[in-house]
């Protein structure tokens, strides 16, 4: 935390524009965006429905391209890559965990945890063994032959989270990470996202409740493509 | 080479994922390549028995017979080979070891053969001494006939075993009497057995003395003979062949312009007929299968636009984890070529049953032979056909949204 403020931003926004065009309506999803976000910090971006905060979390994941500004990840301007390196970015920098899972429903939580490595020409063995490692670490050690339909929803958003973490990306971008679970397994979620945070993994997410917000250090409210207010916040301990 | 791997074992977990669908996919194939090979399989275990029954003329044999052009049988005049012809050929040709004349007895009541009460059909042929080495046959049991024979014109034969079978010859049959058409012939030797070919025996004959056959054709009639013979040096059969051609010319008195009133055919010659049918059938069925395949690649692409539409969020996900277009392009691409070579493999195995199965049911049939050529070529055109009809689901797959495939419900 203390290091995190001096070194360069992992995430800096620079006056980025996101438009959509419909027929002959111009949308700007995101409106002149500046943020910057560092190593370490534990980010929250809410927001009504409609207020740009999905297209904000796309374009920090490199899912989605910007219309106009400058998206630094890493220093790297994201705006010059191209789709083989924008996928490169996707496999190296950033940890996905989707509100729906997006688990490989045909696959066991082992070849779903592994196969981000696939991309990264690791053999077979060893992804193998850092993929039963990375289940290990968020308790599901004996379960790693479990297709998900056979798992509780809690179970399959630890397996998302053992997949985002298993190629130490530098953020771990997650999209109202507990919006399909009920409220204890929420608690147990997040309280392993707070754990996360704690061993220094950079963390931002998406939601519009209140209450998981409340776990950030920080929130970046939108309203209409613009943001609203960003405030850090004391968390309170415990 | 990693990602070609990958993506190959990651095809086959999704073709065993949805094993129903795959063998529903790639059953056009299936069919196609089954067809192929059983026909291949049995069409060239017929050309390659029959190439070996030819192989038993002896690759360096000449065989030479009258021939009369449409237009002079017409005038009735018809052309002959003669004793003489024969006679100034292995006077005046060197590098031939064996000559020997065959002749046809075949002709009104003389294929009648009959011993007792039984009464049989054979082909009867008048032969000189050297027809069991330009022809590789030799008598099973008993003798052949002599020089001796053949001058004193003799009444003996030997005969094929089916002979002996057809006229209900009791024990053994050396030294026993039957009819050749109104002559009584003796029995010296019996001629291994060769089988049947295609259904018809081959051990149904009736084997003479030439000057024998020649008496009961009636000497004074002027017979019309075949001659083979065998050439020492192989390579030098073409020679030979046109040697044997200018001399028969000269002697048949044809002036330069004239047709020749004979053929001289290699035992190649024979068989390559009888090749040109087999390769017919072959290339005739390779184009009804080729067609079959097509269809079968259609299928292939239906299905695998179908599987890309259902597995959009999949495609989604994966490009979310760091999936490249190559990769997504590869791996769909991989699974249409697995399918297809699979389909390949499957249709090789049930198509060399298929045939193996037709050929042991017919009777006379000889043993089903699958050529190399046909499976490489089978594989060949499923890998094509994989490559050709999967690039376009693939490269849909690969060009995907990775935002819009993730919502993708």
């Amino acid at each position: 935390m203390q290091t995190g403020e001096k070194e360069s931003p992992v995430i800096q926004f620079q006056n980025v524009y996101r438009t959509y065009e419909m027929g002959d309506q111009v949308l700007n999803a995101l409106d002149g965006v500046n943020v910057d976000i560092s190593r370490n910090e534990y980010v929250a971006i809410v927001g009504a429905s409609g207020s740009g905060k999905s297209t904000m979390m796309n374009i920090i994941g490199c899912l989605d391209r910007i219309t106009r500004g400058d998206y630094l990840l890493n220093g790297t301007n994201v705006g010059d890559m191209s789709e083989a390196e924008l996928a490169k970015a996707r496999n190296r920098e950033i940890g996905f965990v989707f509100q729906s899972f997006n688990l490989l429903s045909r696959a066991s939580a082992l070849k779903n945890v592994m196969q981000p490595l696939v991309y990264r020409g690791i053999p077979r063995a060893e992804r193998k063994r850092l993929a039963s490692e990375a289940l290990g670490n968020v308790g599901l050690g004996d379960r790693l032959d479990s297709r998900p339909n056979q798992m509780s929803g809690g179970q399959r958003q630890r397996v998302a989270i053992a997949r985002a973490l298993i190629g130490n990306p530098a953020i771990l971008l997650a999209d109202e990470p507990t919006g399909n679970l009920d409220s204890k397994t929420s608690q147990e979620i997040m309280a392993l996202i707070d754990q996360l945070h704690q061993k220094g993994q950079t963390i931002i997410m998406v939601t519009h409740e209140p209450d998981i917000a409340a776990h950030c250090d920080r929130i970046i409210s939108l309203t209409d493509g613009k943001v609203e207010s960003d405030t850090r916040q004391q968390k309170v301990a415990g | 080479m990693f990602a070609l791997f990958e993506s190959f074992r990651s095809a086959l977990e999704s073709i065993r994922a949805h094993g129903f669908r795959s063998l529903l996919t790639s059953l056009g194939i299936i069919i196609g390549v089954t067809s192929v090979i059983a026909v291949v399989s049995i069409v060239q275990g017929l050309s390659y028995t029959i190439n070996a029954q030819f192989a038993g003329l002896g690759g360096n044999s000449l065989t030479i017979r009258s021939y009369t052009p449409f237009k002079k049988q017409i005038q009735g005049r018809l052309a002959k080979l003669r004793d003489s012809d024969m006679q100034v050929i292995s006077r005046r040709i060197d590098g031939i070891s064996d000559i020997t004349p065959v002749l046809f007895t075949q002709t009104g009541s003389q294929g009648a053969i009959s011993y007792r009460s039984q009464v049989s059909f054979s082909r009867v042929i008048g032969i000189g001494p050297s027809y069991l080495d330009v022809n590789s046959v030799y008598p099973q049991q008993g003798r052949f006939f002599t020089t001796d024979d053949d001058e004193r014109r003799r009444l003996v034969c030997a005969v094929g075993v089916d002979v002996i079978e057809d006229l209900e010859i009791p024990g053994d049959p050396i030294g026993k009497y039957f009819r050749v058409g109104n002559e009584w012939c003796k029995i010296v030797g019996v001629i291994e057995e060769r089988g049947e070919l295609l259904g018809f025996s081959q051990d149904n004959f009736v084997l003479l003395p030439y000057g024998t056959a020649k008496r009961i054709m009636g000497a004074s009639r002027d017979l019309d003979i075949q001659i083979q013979l065998l050439v020492d040096d192989m390579n030098r059969q073409d020679e030979v062949k046109d040697r044997v051609r200018r001399v028969l010319r000269q002697e048949h008195g044809l002036k330069s312009g004239e047709p020749d009133d004979f053929k001289v055919q290699t035992a190649e010659q024979l068989t390559e007929s009888f090749n040109t049918v087999i390769n017919m059938v072959t290339a005739v069925s390779a184009g009804i299968v080729g067609i079959s395949l097509l269809v079968g690649g259609i299928g292939i692409m239906n299905i695998m636009l179908v599987s890309v539409t259902e597995r959009t969020r999949e495609i989604g996900i994966l490009k979310a984890l760091g999936a490249t277009r190559q990769d997504i392009l590869l791996q769909f691409l991989i699974e249409a070529l697995a399918l297809t070579m699979i389909g390949g493999l499957v249709g090789v195995a049930i198509g060399y049953g298929l045939g193996a199965l037709v050929a042991a049911l017919l009777p006379g049939f000889p043993a089903a032979h699958v050529p190399l050529w046909a499976v490489m070529l089978s594989f060949g055109f499923c890998a094509a056909v994989g490559i050709i009809f999967g690039i376009v689901p693939a490269a849909k797959a690969a060009q995907l949204n990775p935002i819009d495939a993730l919502r993708y419900e």
